[in-house]
């Protein structure tokens, strides 16, 4: 065990070295590019065997990574905000191909008006795009779910792209220490890739086949099983990692929710300002809890559903906005996983954060008073709070 | 729920993979076809430019003048338009 200090962007980049990619293929967009300019010096220095591909655009960048992919190789890229909206056509082809594919995405705010700092909207803006969609909160966490998400990618239930999500500056440029397992230890935890089909001149196959009205279906049915199968993969991929790392990961993660009558749920660096937060008020006297959701694609429901089950009041966390939609989709998708179970507590949204905005304890702590109000009165004052605007 | 023949969701290979090569000629295109090109034989002059223009190779070349393979040929009608003889017509399908 070494603990070095890194960014979140190189330890994005150190967990991919030493999960020993075949080909990177990308494009630098800020606030990611560090990720890819520190693997290019792994590449210029020797330190890995990888192929790396210089393209001219995201769409370039994903579409070499889609080749790739198939020809049996693990593949890595990352992104973020306009690049990944560029890629948008190739995710759904890196998915509908079932290419175990893992990207890094710091995420950023997407234009107009131009910005480069962090928030969802990008990721959001893809989130149908049937890849598995994991949130990070710090540096550690995004270095720890880079490794295991190539184990979940490439398990044969599974065979699907994964982003792992880094929020853009607050993760991707603040240097943290990073607990970083030995070489050897990562190598032998994922081992080569072995693909079910690969492109093989020897053997040459077909695949992104035309399936018109009598097949297309089919094939969409079955992206929706490999998404069900996840939960397990990831539940036992993060057994074997904490077997060999001792650090332990799970879908979600809670904090407090046990006899909380109020909790918030959040994705991402947020999770650690609010439960900074939820210890203050707890040591106070007041019933609080947090929700970080690691796994935001599948949307982990019945987790979600567990774990709420006794608390009187939600208020979402969106950093992203869904226009002309009732809530933020982070919200939907709870309102969704609740109102459909056995007991529906009252949910709120906050809107936060937008084009990279500060969220201050303090602001954290209006929530969580006005989750508690609601979860006495049993009304929701404010269905959607846009914390921190100007008005 | 569907009452057809064809393999559900479970029995077909993941991700429209087709493992076996070559298949695509099993798919006869033929049917798609509005208009039929017919050679007129006396015209042809076996040059072969329609055999070089038709997007589907649906051309044959024979020994004097060229014929059709209808099971693949779409009818776009590109081998009438290049005919420097005037010895392709597109007639009507009758269906």
């Amino acid at each position: 065990m070494t603990v070095m200090g890194m960014t979140g962007d190189e330890a994005v980049a150190h967990a991919a070295k030493q999960s020993n990619v075949d080909i990177v293929a990308a494009y630098p967009i800020t606030p990611q590019t560090i990720i890819v300019e520190r693997f290019s010096k792994y590449v210029a220095d020797g330190e890995v065997q990888t192929g790396y591909i210089c393209v001219e655009s995201e769409h370039s960048a994903l579409s070499a990574c889609i080749g790739s992919s198939l020809t049996g190789a693990r593949v890595f890229t990352a992104t973020s905000s306009q690049g990944l909206a560029l890629m948008h056509e190739m995710l759904y082809i890196a998915s509908g191909l079932r290419l175990p594919i893992v990207m890094g995405v710091a995420n950023r705010a997407l234009s107009a008006p131009i910005n480069i700092h962090g928030d969802h909207s990008d990721m959001m803006g893809s989130r149908d795009c049937g890849w598995i969609q994991i949130y990070v909160e710090n540096a550690q966490e995004a270095y720890d779910w880079t490794i295991q998400a190539f184990k979940i990618a490439e398990d044969y239930e599974v065979q699907l792209p994964v982003s792992v999500n880094l929020d853009g500056f607050i993760i991707t440029h603040c240097v943290e220490g990073v607990d970083v397992a030995e070489d050897d230890v990562v190598a032998k935890f994922l081992r080569t890739r072995k693909p079910l089909f690969k492109l093989d001149p020897q053997k040459p196959i077909t695949v992104g086949a035309l399936c018109f009205t009598d097949y297309y279906y089919e094939f969409k049915r079955q992206q929706v099983d490999a998404l069900s199968h996840v939960n397990a993969v990831l539940n036992r991929v993060a057994k074997e990692y904490k077997s060999v790392t001792g650090r332990s990961y799970a879908i979600l993660d809670t904090y407090g929710v046990e006899d909380a009558e109020a909790a918030v749920l959040c994705l991402g660096s947020t999770a650690g300002t609010a439960r900074e937060v939820a210890r203050k008020l707890r040591a106070q006297g007041k019933k609080v809890g947090v929700v970080k959701i690691w796994l935001y694609r599948p949307f982990p429901v019945d987790e979600i559903r567990a774990v709420l089950k006794s608390v009187k009041a939600v208020a979402v966390f969106d950093k992203a906005v869904s226009f002309g939609a009732q809530h933020g989709a982070f919200c939907s998708d709870v309102v969704s996983a609740l109102h459909t179970g056995d007991k529906c507590p009252k949910i709120f949204n906050v809107i936060f954060g937008l084009g990279g905005r500060d969220i201050k304890p303090s602001d954290i702590e209006l929530v969580f008073n006005q989750a508690l109000e609601t979860a006495k009165s049993g009304v929701v004052k404010e269905e959607t709070v846009f914390l921190g605007v100007r008005e | 729920m569907s009452s057809d023949e064809k393999p559900g969701w479970k029995k077909l290979p993941m991700a429209a993979t087709i493992a076996e090569p070559g298949s695509s000629l099993k798919y006869k295109t033929g049917d798609w076809r509005a208009f039929k090109p017919v050679v007129d034989e006396q015209k042809c002059v076996n040059c072969l430019l329609c055999w070089i223009y038709c997007p589907d190779s649906a051309i044959v070349r024979q020994e004097k003048w060229v014929t059709i393979n209808y099971d693949y040929c779409k009818g776009c009608g590109i081998c009438a338009q290049e005919c420097p003889k005037q010895a392709i017509k597109m007639e009507e399908e009758q269906k």
